[in-house]
């Protein structure tokens, strides 16, 4: 852990030093608020298959909302002040943040650049933490749980882990958009490949499947229905077209859209859009052979467990 | 009725000019990028690329009682792509923010109800609570049409996916004096 | 310390308001003359101008001035203006010091007030400096007849032939086995259509058997050393295999060889190639190499088919490498471009999906012996129906190429003739802006108008295989806003041609190491000036022509090129150069014979004295760069011009 910058304009230097934890394995998890209600079950895979990775996930303690899109659309600085509390959270922890919300990913993680960047704003920032006697120096490197599986857990790792290959499973490996975009850190900002890279490993295979990383729709699906049931519909229509037995997603938002709203959504594309989806967490701890309930499969709007029993089968 | 005067176009442009390459709007080549890599464009009254243009040429009410900037999921496909180098979504993002700080428009108003019970929820426990959020939403739009929607609420809850109580973190007052300072800060 | 009798002459230019728009340069000129020697201080609107000069050989000659110094632009702009306005009123040129207020001051400032205290200062130096300033003559030195030129494209070609029609030697280096460069891919060229073998071929014949050009294909320039007239090359020719003298090029030897999956790089990779081979039909010289990191033999010590075949018995597996120390007066870069990778954008689909081609590709496709023999097909095989061509493919981008690429507009108009003229196919070009600046130009973009492409005035965003209606099924959609209408449109095509851009060559980062040639941001050649010397690199008897300065259509580079001949060939047929006395020297009474001065010049001019166990300096070789200067543990090495008294003075003149 680093311990020698004190200044601010180290911030952006030194995050890269605490990268990794003091041992690369253990991490401040950041559950995010839909992993508490709708998508406990993402939540539920993720600890089960971090776990099974010798990854320790300590949950950062008493995290608040990252400040999300909903947020940002009303009031900046004040949604800064949220991602700030947490990284200022992590700092204290001396582990590098990690999360599996592609959301609160982008949001925590943009802050985090944004306040490296912009002493005006980190000043800001800095004086608003004083307020609640807290303090955060720019030293917390922000990742996805996904990154975090494929790029420093690794093939080898993964690989070894794997009881029941998802021999003969077609995926549409569904990235979204807040996975790679805007900064592209680690995977092509429009055609990331690392959930196929993770599929893959686990013995199954991806079709090529062009909306990888199109937006689902977001918040819209419930705000402006009409636009989001054709947004998620072009997604559910691809996969299908694709020849893919399920689609897996690693933002819980997505998840949501995509499995909450199949039959009107395909009313809206003119086509049968029933597919199962999971989170990618999921079908790893199933390679993994993790019970249903250590992946909370019962959550699944989604013929999810039928799916996965099938394929075991024919395994 | 203008609903920018003068003086407001002069806060607006500041406010665009302060956001991390903000300034980068003046540098836009109308090629149209932005609006056919957008997912939601075709719903737009303005795309993304006639907001600019709009922007530029000084016709404030035109981009603020637009439904575009509501219509922007933030999924950033114009942002990595935009030739110019536009950070469209956090434009986006400040748009919203003044046409809701102004009042002016009502043609994001779902999604305006949306953020606002989002920002209540949020400043009171420090954390969002997803049934509580959507209970909210509807109520303040369309409670008929939540009747829809319960059959599906049905469902999660039957799945343990609509717990009942939400969860205040323990720093929320810390929290609440840390967004006080901030607003103080934002008002001088 | 300024000696008691000098009187110098101080004169601050306005540079119309280049300067005295942010400096107030009175304010200058009034300090001036409340500094140590300073006998006369005027300002003036253009110094540079004949009036200028005038009035500092006027206060030369009526005031017997002693030292001058001039504030005003860059010292690389107009230093030997003035240095010669001093030398003809009888003043040695290098009692004159300039001090720049203007790329280093009042461009760079807007605070007025700050800017002309530092316009004082950076005088305040000058004047400080010049006092301690010596007299030096410069030196002349003989210019060798010879010339380099690096690259055979049109630019190199136009400008060897050139040298060598005025009866000069020629050493013409190409990388690759043949000359002709990207020219000889083309199909037809705009705005003439004229097909580019027809017009290239002769040029290339011309050079293969000009008595005055030593052609150096399948080579690579490794080193340069000298200076100006006198430059010394040290130049790689990669073994062919082939021994020429006996190789009569009847292809037997390719014809047989065993190797035949290699992608053609003169193809684009559109058609395959063997291990020995001639890049195409019309290459010069007209003989083979081997590709060594492909040939059997070579990789696997198997084979031998092509020399058991050859019926001169020119394969010999055993030609090693050549190296050849040249020595040429000039040299001119004509290093060309290369095309910008499309693959880095993944929307498009190139490399992703089929029958997404680049520009040099198409014109592979469309030329009459290229991989379809001119027909433009799909890979399927079969004629598109519709094809959208996609200008300003990393061009133009603050993430890839900030510039705009010039050539792309044009070509993408030529290819939109080519395909309605071929195939009758509907065309859809998806432009930015039209840039049909050149002669004939706009009257071309008129003419492929009226023959019924579509013009799409918006960047495509994406090339899709997502069909939305059964119309798309099975295409290539082409996403883009037409900005006209205001709605963006899917065209479902059969082929989607990328107008990549333009950028620098590769190797030529590290051909500017060896030849110490900067390079801009953009990573192009930096000329000397780029409007006044666009073909003059910074360095003195180095020339650059064509697309390594910057994306060139051929008309331009074959102006280029031959815009550096005549500069080559002024420098050469004057047969002498004077340089500039700015050297080092080693004083033989404190240099202790370490030698670490030999190991840092940068320029080989340094050798060891055994005999009197010291270093010494061979001045032509010196280019006065200070290395050993700054590494002489002794302080025997010092610099003309750059002595410990006139910096220090320099220093405290910006201290003042």
């Amino acid at each position: 852990m680093s311990t020698t910058v004190n200044s601010n304009a180290g911030a952006s230097a030194s995050a890269s030093t605490s990268t990794r934890g003091s041992d690369g394995r253990v991490f401040s998890y950041y559950p995010g608020c839909s992993q508490m209600a709708m998508n406990r079950a993402y939540d539920v895979s993720t600890r089960s298959v971090a776990a099974r990775l010798g990854l320790e996930l300590v949950e950062l303690e008493d995290w608040n909302c990252c400040g999300a899109t909903a947020y940002v659309a009303i009031r900046e600085e004040q949604a800064f002040v949220l991602s700030a509390r947490n990284l200022a959270l992590a700092e204290q922890a001396g582990r590098p943040l990690v999360t599996a919300c592609s959301g609160c990913f982008v949001v925590l993680n943009k802050a985090n650049k944004y306040m490296a960047e912009d002493p005006e704003l980190r000043s800001d920032i800095t004086r608003a933490l004083a307020a609640g006697s807290m303090r955060y120096r720019g030293t917390v490197a922000v990742r996805h749980f996904l990154d975090v599986v494929v790029n420093d857990v690794g093939e080898e790792t993964v690989r070894a882990q794997v009881t029941r290959p998802l021999t003969g499973l077609k995926v549409a490996a569904y990235h979204g958009c807040q996975f790679s975009r805007p900064f592209g850190e680690r995977a092509d900002p429009e055609f990331p490949d690392t959930m196929d890279r993770l599929v893959n490993w686990l013995g199954g295979e991806t079709v090529p499947f062009a909306l990888k990383a199109k937006c689902c729709g977001g918040l819209m699906m419930t705000t402006q229905p009409d636009v989001g049931r054709a947004l998620t519909g072009k997604i559910l229509k691809a996969a299908k077209e694709a020849g893919a037995d399920c689609v897996i997603t690693c933002c819980p938002l997505c998840q949501f859209n995509l499995e909450g709203f199949q039959r009107r959504v395909g009313a809206a594309v003119g086509c049968d859009c029933a597919l199962p989806v999971l989170y990618f967490t999921q079908l790893m701890g199933h390679a993994f052979g993790l019970d249903a309930r250590a992946l909370a499969l019962g959550d699944s709007l989604t013929p999810v467990a039928e799916l996965l029993h099938r394929e075991a089968v024919h395994s | 009725m203008a609903v920018a005067s003068l003086d407001l176009r002069e806060v607006f442009l500041q406010k665009l000019y302060s956001i991390p390459n903000g300034r980068k709007v003046n540098e836009c080549i109308q090629c149209g990028t932005c609006s056919a890599s957008c997912p939601t464009s075709h719903a737009m009254d303005y795309s993304p690329r006639e907001i600019i243009a709009a922007l530029r040429a000084g016709m404030l009410d035109r981009v603020l009682r637009s439904n575009t900037v509501w219509l922007c999921s933030s999924c950033y496909s114009c942002s990595v792509r935009c030739p110019a180098g536009i950070p469209f979504t956090d434009v986006m993002y400040e748009l919203k923010r003044l046409g809701v700080k102004h009042r002016i428009g009502d043609k994001g108003a779902p999604n305006t109800v949306m953020a606002r019970e989002f920002v209540h929820l949020v400043d009171r426990r420090g954390r969002n609570h997803e049934p509580a959020l959507i209970r909210q939403y509807f109520l303040h739009t369309n409670p008929l049409r939540a009747l829809r929607q319960f059959p599906l609420a049905l469902r999660l809850w039957w799945r343990g996916r609509m717990p009942l109580r939400g969860h205040t973190i323990k720093g929320a007052a810390g929290l609440r004096r840390m967004m006080a300072a901030i607003e103080e800060n934002g008002s001088k | 310390m300024i000696a008691q009798d000098e009187k110098i002459g101080v004169y601050v230019c306005h540079c119309g308001t280049n300067i005295s728009g942010t400096v107030d340069v009175s304010a200058v000129a009034e300090y001036a003359r409340t500094l140590p020697g300073v006998a006369i201080v005027r300002e003036y609107k253009y110094m540079c101008s004949e009036p200028g000069q005038d009035l500092i050989r006027k206060d030369i000659e009526e005031l017997n001035l002693t030292r001058v110094v001039v504030s005003s632009c860059s010292p690389l702009m107009h230093e030997v203006t003035f240095r010669k306005a001093c030398n003809d009123a009888g003043l040695n040129g290098f009692l004159f010091q300039m001090s720049n207020i203007r790329e280093q001051c009042s461009w760079v400032h807007d605070d007025r007030e700050r800017a002309t205290a530092k316009a004082k200062q950076l005088l305040a130096a000058a004047v400080l400096r010049v006092g301690q300033q010596v007299a030096m003559e410069e030196r002349i030195v003989p210019v060798r007849p010879e010339t380099l030129v690096i690259g055979a494209g049109i630019a190199g070609i136009e400008a060897a032939v050139r040298l060598a029609d005025a009866g000069r030697k020629v050493y013409l280096v190409e990388r690759l086995p043949s000359i002709g460069g990207h020219m000889a891919q083309f199909d037809k060229t705009f705005p003439t259509l004229d097909c580019a073998a027809c017009i290239l071929t002769p040029k290339m014949v011309s050079v293969g058997q000009h008595p005055n050009i030593e052609l150096l294909t399948y080579s690579e320039v490794e080193a340069i050393t000298g200076y100006v007239g006198n430059f010394r090359v040290r130049v790689r020719r990669r073994a062919t295999s082939i021994d020429p003298t006996k190789c009569v090029g009847c292809g037997l030897c390719w014809e047989k060889c065993a190797v035949k999956k290699v992608p053609s790089e003169f193809d684009a990779g559109m058609s395959m190639r063997t291990a020995i081979y001639v890049p195409f039909a019309q290459a010069v010289p007209n003989k083979p190499v081997i590709d060594r990191e492909h040939c059997l033999h070579f990789t696997r010590g198997k084979c031998g088919i092509c020399q058991k075949t050859c019926p001169a018995d020119a394969i010999d597996f055993d030609i090693q490498d050549e190296i050849l120390d040249l020595e040429v007066g000039a040299i001119i870069v004509a290093t060309g471009f290369t095309l910008f990778d499309a693959g880095e954008l993944a929307r498009y689909g190139y490399g992703r999906l089929d029958n997404v081609l680049t520009a040099l590709q198409f014109e592979r496709l469309s030329h009459a012996s290229g991989p379809t023999g001119g027909e433009i097909l799909t890979k399927s095989g079969e004629r598109p129906g519709a094809v959208a061509i996609l200008h300003c493919i990393g061009s133009r981008d603050e993430n890839h190429l900030k510039y705009c690429s010039r050539v792309c507009c044009m070509y993408s108009l030529k290819f939109a003739h080519l395909v309605r003229e071929k195939t009758h196919a509907e065309v859809y070009n998806f432009y930015i802006d039209m840039r049909a600046f050149g002669k004939g130009y706009e009257e071309f973009y008129r003419r492929v108008m009226s023959e019924g492409v579509h013009f799409i005035r918006g960047k495509a965003a994406e090339v899709s295989t997502v069909a939305e209606t059964p119309e798309e099924e099975g295409k290539l959609i082409v996403v883009g806003e037409d900005t006209l209408l205001g709605v963006t449109r899917r065209i479902p095509v059969d082929m989607v041609i990328l107008a990549s851009g333009m950028r620098p060559a590769e190797g030529t980062e590290k051909l500017a190491r060896i030849l110490s040639l900067g390079c801009t941001r953009d990573g192009f050649y930096l000329e000397k000036h780029v409007k006044l010397a666009p073909v003059d690199s910074p360095s003195d008897g180095i020339f650059l022509a064509g697309a390594c300065t910057g994306p060139k259509d051929i008309p331009d580079a074959v102006a280029q090129g031959a815009a550096a001949a005549a500069g080559a060939l002024s420098l050469i047929d004057k047969g002498r150069v004077i340089i500039e006395p700015i050297t080092s020297e080693i004083n033989p009474e404190v240099c202790a014979g370490c030698q670490l001065c030999i190991m840092t010049c940068p320029y080989t001019a340094i050798h060891f004295d055994s005999e009197r166990n010291v270093s010494v300096i061979t001045e032509e070789l010196c280019k006065g760069c200070g290395t050993c200067v700054a590494g002489c543990p002794s302080g025997a090495a010092r610099q003309k011009s750059y002595e410990d008294s006139q910096i220090y003075a320099e220093i405290e003149g910006v201290l003042a």
